[in-house]
């Protein structure tokens, strides 16, 4: 069933008839990412404006793989459960070669968690969401068919200029957040570079539905014969639709390929039949790139217009969440007059290392899937027909390793020797079941000191969880250790680690945190 | 402190010679690549120590070509 692109209804800006007084936040780009750090600044209490120059949810297909992560920060964001339910749960990825399979994995073999280890979903039905829940927020306005045109800096803030069907007018933030994506036209009217690798091969893109029983996995192929000498991927999405992504080639005759008479009979054999409909045809070339800073005073970019990767392992949208959920608290704190701009570094900081992660991730990944004739494909080639023979080639066959936190280096964090590797400092604190609830929904996004096998030590400018101690807890947060106290940063990073935390030591990591020490 | 050993480790190194150079008889000029190729991964992961790795590909690169980038 093809996806009804529904327009969202302009209205004019009150800035076409008056000026308007300067905002605190405008965001340029409602796709995930803008939308996304919309509604996290407004959990924070800051206010914003989000203008895109289109009027419809991101057209064909794009974003399909959600990682446990993203579904976390969506659900504090009112939007994780939907996703999460909409979407088609997978854990078992297939890997082919030539036809013979050459090994499976299971994504996230633990329990105990509120969120699987991935869901896929159609960008459209996120960025659906996202938009209703953005709509329906008093701190957030979205303003469709609204273009921006021109870019200024002041000291203090930032001014743009916008295009309506009703005319022009311009705006001034405090601070002014580029979620324009790949394109970046913020980026280039600022004279940025974007530094990077460009892949020459070609994808080709296929949404195709049809209501034959299919098992929910991720399939990858390396030279299937229905696709000679090239790599093939297949993912379940919701409503009966499917994706595959089509290796061409960078010679590939693009207009050639695209035509139904020679995609059909590829898909048609490796399906077994030929009772399918094609809803989506694309071709894309993929690229990695990242800015040199994303910060530059008044003007924060964050997603796509930061960094892209290639798809394979999805951490274009998914490391996108990631940045925004470094972002929001502290430019909440900055501008609220609770930390110093200086704090805005530490954002920097922490998603160009994850960007480079991602991208170092995805380069691979591109490199093993599109080896250089030569010694390069040899390599390949040695590696597949090695992982049918020995188990441990299997784990260098590399489709994408898949999206997963980097955990941030905070070095001078405290830490405990002896607790859990899982919950060390600069990673995501591990959910876990907690009663009825879960242990993220108890964090939320607020500084909180958690005690696990003890009350935590109760200090200023943060809340005090204990958390119920079971199976899963003690594995994630306290290994043989009796006790242990964990400050956990609003973006739900543990900040710091003690089995033996006096109330001084805890309000000194908080001020490090916040810079204000 | 070099952890490769490049002094003489391997009992009968004439016997092992003449085996690897029997292993590739009768294979045209690309089957050996391709063996050779898996040999080197099948003993890397035996050997399992990166750095023992890294200090044997910078011994195997030594004197040919110009220096070799990592990554
Ligand atoms: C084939 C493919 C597969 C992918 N698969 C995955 C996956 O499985 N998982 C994953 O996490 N990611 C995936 N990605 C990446 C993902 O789609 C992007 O990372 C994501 O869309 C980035 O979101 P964004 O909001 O930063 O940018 P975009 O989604 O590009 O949104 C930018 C927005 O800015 C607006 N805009 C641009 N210029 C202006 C202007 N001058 N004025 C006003 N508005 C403007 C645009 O209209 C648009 O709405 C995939 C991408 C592709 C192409």
């Amino acid at each position: 069933m093809p996806y009804d692109y529904r327009p969202f209804a302009y209205v004019a800006a009150p800035g076409l008839s008056a000026p308007e007084p300067r905002h605190k936040v405008v965001i340029v780009g409602a796709g995930p990412i803008g939308l996304a750090m919309a509604l996290e600044l407004a959990n924070h209490g800051i206010p914003s404006t989000v203008l895109d120059d289109n009027n419809v949810v991101s057209v064909g297909s794009r974003a399909i793989c959600w990682s446990k992560r993203s579904l976390e920060i969506m659900d504090r964001l009112g939007v994780g459960e939907r996703a999460r339910d909409k979407g088609v749960t997978w854990k078992i990825g297939r890997t082919f070669h030539r036809d013979a399979e050459v090994f499976n994995f299971d994504l996230l073999p633990e329990d105990g968690h509120k969120m699987p280890a991935f869901v896929n979903l159609q960008q459209y039905y996120v960025e659906e969401y996202l938009v209703e829940a953005a709509q329906a927020n008093p701190l957030v306005d979205v303003r469709f068919l609204n273009k921006v045109t021109g870019l200024r800096q002041a000291d203090d803030h930032a001014m743009v200029e916008i295009e309506t069907p009703d005319g022009t007018y311009g705006l001034e933030a405090e601070y002014l957040i580029a979620c324009d994506g790949a394109k970046s036209p913020l980026r280039g009217m600022m004279g940025l570079e974007f530094e990077g690798e460009l892949f020459e091969e070609k994808f080709l893109i296929c949404d195709l539905s049809f209501k034959a029983d299919f098992p929910t996995e991720r399939r990858f192929w390396f030279e299937p014969t229905f696709h000679a000498g090239q790599t093939a991927l297949l993912h379940k999405q919701a409503d009966d639709t499917f994706r595959i992504d089509l290796q061409l080639g960078w010679d590939a005759d693009v207009e050639e390929e695209k035509k139904p008479e020679n995609v059909r009979p590829r898909i048609a054999q490796f399906l077994g039949h030929d009772d399918f409909e094609i809803e989506w045809l694309s071709i894309y070339t993929f690229q990695c790139r990242r800015m040199e800073r994303f910060v530059h005073d008044r003007v924060i970019f964050v997603g796509d217009s930061a960094h892209i990767v290639s798809p394979f392992g999805a951490r274009g949208g998914n490391g996108g969440l990631q940045d925004v959920d470094a972002l929001g608290w502290r430019l909440a704190a900055v501008l609220d007059g609770r930390a110093p701009a200086a704090l805005l570094r530490d954002y920097d900081a922490e998603r160009i290392h994850a960007a480079d992660e991602n991208i170092l991730n995805s380069t691979r990944a591109t490199r093993f899937m599109t080896p250089d004739d030569g010694v390069e494909r040899l390599f390949r080639d040695q590696v597949l027909a090695l992982a049918a023979k020995a188990p441990f080639a299997r784990g260098w066959v590399n489709s994408g390793r898949l999206s997963v936190p980097c955990v941030y280096p905070l070095e001078d964090a405290a830490d405990a020797a002896g607790l859990p590797a899982a919950s060390r400092p600069g990673a995501v604190a591990p959910d876990a079941p907690q009663g009825n609830g879960w242990l993220m929904t108890a964090l939320g996004g607020r500084m909180v000191v958690l005690g696990v096998g003890c009350t935590p030590p109760e200090v200023d400018g943060a809340a005090c969880v204990t958390a119920e101690v079971n199976d899963h807890v003690r594995a994630r947060y306290l290994g043989d250790a009796a006790q242990a106290v964990y400050l956990i940063r609003p973006d739900q990073v543990v900040a710091a680690r003690w089995t033996d935390a006096d109330a001084g030591a805890v309000s000194a990591a908080i001020a490090r945190v916040w810079r204000t020490a | 402190m070099s952890a490769l050993v490049t002094t003489p480790n391997l009992p009968d190194p004439d016997g092992f010679y003449a085996e690897l150079l029997a292993t590739h008889k009768g294979l045209t000029e690309a089957e050996s690549h391709a063996l050779n190729a898996q040999l080197v991964m099948i003993l890397a992961n035996h050997l399992g120590d990166r750095e023992v790795l890294s200090e044997a590909l910078a011994l195997a690169r030594q004197g040919m070509g110009e220096a070799q980038v990592s990554g």
